[in-house]
C-alpha cells in the first residue's frame, strides 16, 4: 500500500485512530484520579498535565504541514483541524481545572492573577486566542470568512505557541530543561517554515527571471 | 540503631488513622457533590505509606507543638517534596534516594564556636531528649503540609558547641554527592546547598534539629538523616541532610537566593502580604484539602517569632 496515497476509507481509519489517542492523555488523567494516583496534590496535577498536553498538541498541529511536505503524504492535512480542536479541548481542559478546582470561581483573586502575574497574563492570553480559532474552523466559517481573510486570522497560530511556552518557562522555579525542550521544537518547526518560504521564494524569482529573458 | 527503648507514642497515637479517614471520605462526598463527579474527589485518597523507617525511642509530646491542625499523611510528606538533589519533580525524592547511605553519618562543626568538632548522627540522637514536633510547613510554592516532626531545639545544640561572640549566623550544608543524590550531576542549583540563619532566629525554641518524622527516624526523601526545620519560615529554609554547620560572622549566602536574588532572600518568612514576583503569597493549598486558606504572617508563629524582626521593613528583608 502506498502510504502516500491512502484511500478515503483509510484516511478516515486514521482519523477515527487519531481521534482516540488524543483523549489518551484525559483517559488517562481518570484512570490514575480513580486509582488514586494523582499524587498528594491532585489539583496541581491536573492542571500541569493538561497544559502540557495543550502545548504539545498546538505543537503537533503545527507539525502537520512540514511532515507533509516532506513525506507528501498530502491526507496528513485532513488531520489537521481534528489536532487543532483537540488542543482547544486541553485548553478549555486547563482553564477550567485553574478557574474552577485551583481558585474555585475566585474571581476576585482570578482577575488580579490576570493581571499582575505575566505567566497567568500570558497563559490567558493565549486561551483567548485559541477561541477565534475553534469557532472559525468549520468549513462553514472558511466559506463565510473567505479563505484569505481565514488564513490571515489563522495565522495567530503562530502566536499561541510562543506564548505557551513563555507560561511555561516563567512559571517553573528553576528548572527549565522541558519549556527549553518545547522552545527547541517550537523554533525547529518556525526555522522549518523560513526554508519553505525562502525556497517558493527564490523559485518566484528564477520564474520570473526566466519568463523576462524568454 | 543504637536506642532499642520502646516509644512512649505509639505511632497510632501520633496519627490517628480513623480522624484523617473520615476526613477524606468527608472530603471525597463534598467534591463528588461538588463536581458532580467522584472522579478528582477519589484523587484525594493517596496509597497507603511505603517507609520504612526505623522507630525512635521516648519521643516526647512538646508543648511547641501546633496544636488543632490535622496532620498530613506520612505517604504525602514523602511522595511529594522538594528535594532537588533527587531531581526536580517532587516525586523524584521518593523515587530516587534509594542509594542514600545515612549511616554512618557525621557532621561537622566549624567556625566560630570553641567545640568545633566533627558529630556522629547517633551523637546528635541522643544528645537533648527527642521531642514530638507538630509544624505547619508552607512551601513557598503555595502549598503546606502539618507534620509531626521529631528533633528538639537547635538552641541545645547550639549552646553545648559553644560558639564565639563573633558567630552570628549559622550556616547549613548540606549533602552534595553524585553517586548517591542524581540530581546533583545537574546544575540546576549550585551544589552542596547552603542555608543559613541569623543567631537569635538559630535560637529561637521553635527552631529544631530534626531527626525523624512521625515518630521514626527521617525518611531519605525528606532529608535523612538530619535536616533543620523552622516551622516559620518557607519550607527551603529546612535544609536537609546535613554535613556541616559553620558558625559565621558574615551573612552567609544560601542557594536560592543566589540562584535568583529577586525572588529567594535571605530571611523568606511566611508573609502573606509579600508576593513572591511571579505568584501571590496571600493563599495556600493545605494538601489534602481542595479549596485555599489563606496564609498567615510567619506562618501563624507571629506571636512566637515576630519580636525577632521587630523594625524591619519585611518587604526589603523578604
Amino acid at each position: 500500500m502506498d502510504i502516500a496515497k491512502l484511500k478515503p476509507r483509510h484516511v478516515t481509519l486514521v482519523k477515527g485512530f487519531v481521534f482516540v489517542l488524543c483523549l489518551v492523555p484525559l483517559a488517562r488523567l481518570a484512570w490514575l484520579g480513580v486509582q488514586h494516583r494523582l499524587g498528594a496534590n491532585p489539583i496541581e496535577y491536573i492542571t500541569h498535565s493538561t497544559g502540557w498536553w495543550t502545548l504539545s498538541l498546538v505543537l503537533i498541529t503545527l507539525a502537520v504541514t512540514p511532515l507533509r511536505r516532506l513525506t507528501q503524504w498530502h491526507w496528513l492535512l485532513r488531520l489537521r483541524r481534528m489536532l487543532g480542536l483537540f488542543a482547544f479541548f486541553y485548553a478549555c481542559l486547563h482553564f477550567t481545572t485553574y478557574i474552577w478546582l485551583d481558585q474555585f470561581f475566585d474571581w476576585q483573586s482570578i482577575v488580579k492573577d490576570i493581571r499582575k502575574r505575566p505567566f497567568v497574563t500570558v497563559g490567558f492570553t493565549a486561551f483567548l486566542l485559541l477561541i477565534p480559532l475553534a469557532a472559525t474552523s468549520t468549513n462553514a466559517m472558511v466559506r463565510r470568512l473567505g479563505s484569505a481573510r481565514w488564513q490571515r486570522l489563522h495565522r495567530l497560530v503562530y502566536v499561541i505557541p510562543i506564548l505557551g511556552v513563555l507560561h511555561f518557562w516563567w512559571l517553573v522555579k528553576k528548572d527549565v530543561t522541558e519549556p527549553l525542550l518545547f522552545s527547541l521544537l517550537l523554533g525547529i518547526l518556525f526555522a522549518v517554515r523560513l526554508v519553505y518560504i525562502n525556497r517558493k521564494s527564490a523559485r518566484r524569482t528564477v520564474a520570473a527571471a526566466s519568463s523576462q529573458t524568454v | 540503631m543504637l536506642i532499642k527503648r520502646p516509644s512512649d507514642i505509639v505511632p497510632s497515637e501520633i496519627t490517628p488513622q480513623r480522624v484523617y479517614e473520615e476526613r477524606r471520605q468527608l472530603l471525597k462526598g463534598a467534591l463528588a457533590l461538588g463536581l458532580g463527579t467522584g472522579l478528582v474527589g477519589s484523587t484525594l485518597l493517596s496509597t497507603p505509606p511505603v517507609h520504612a523507617g526505623v522507630k525512635l525511642a521516648g519521643v516526647r509530646k512538646s508543648p511547641l507543638s501546633t496544636s488543632g491542625e490535622e496532620l498530613t499523611p506520612l505517604n504525602d510528606v514523602t511522595t511529594y517534596t522538594n528535594f532537588y538533589e533527587f531531581g526536580t519533580d517532587k516525586k523524584d525524592p521518593s523515587e530516587n534516594s534509594g542509594k542514600l547511605r545515612t549511616r554512618p553519618w557525621t557532621v561537622a562543626i566549624e567556625g566560630e564556636v570553641k567545640k568545633a568538632k566533627v558529630m556522629d548522627v547517633e551523637e546528635l540522637l541522643k544528645l537533648a531528649p527527642l521531642e514530638e514536633r507538630v509544624y505547619r510547613m508552607r512551601c513557598v510554592e503555595g502549598w503546606s503540609m502539618v507534620i509531626p516532626w521529631a528533633g528538639y531545639s537547635l538552641s541545645e545544640l547550639i549552646k553545648r558547641l559553644e560558639p564565639t561572640g563573633k558567630a552570628k549566623y549559622i550556616e547549613f550544608i548540606s549533602l552534595a554527592d553524585p553517586e548517591q543524590m542524581p540530581g546533583v550531576n545537574t546544575p540546576i542549583l549550585d551544589w552542596p546547598y547552603l542555608e543559613g540563619l541569623r543567631m537569635d532566629e538559630a535560637m529561637h525554641p521553635l527552631a529544631i534539629l530534626c531527626l525523624g518524622l512521625y515518630g521514626e527516624t527521617l525518611p531519605n526523601a525528606n532529608g535523612a538523616p538530619v535536616k533543620i526545620v523552622i516551622p516559620w519560615k518557607y519550607g527551603f529554609k529546612n535544609g536537609k541532610s546535613i554535613v556541616k554547620i559553620r558558625f559565621v560572622e558574615q551573612q552567609p549566602k544560601t542557594t536560592w537566593q543566589l540562584a535568583n536574588p529577586t525572588e529567594y532572600g535571605f530571611y523568606s518568612n511566611v508573609n502573606p502580604a509579600v508576593d513572591h514576583p511571579r505568584w501571590s503569597q496571600a493563599k495556600e493549598r493545605r494538601i489534602g484539602e481542595f479549596g485555599k486558606r489563606a496564609t498567615l504572617l510567619y506562618n501563624g508563629y507571629g506571636d512566637q517569632v515576630a519580636s525577632l524582626y521587630a523594625g524591619m521593613d519585611l518587604r526589603k528583608f523578604f
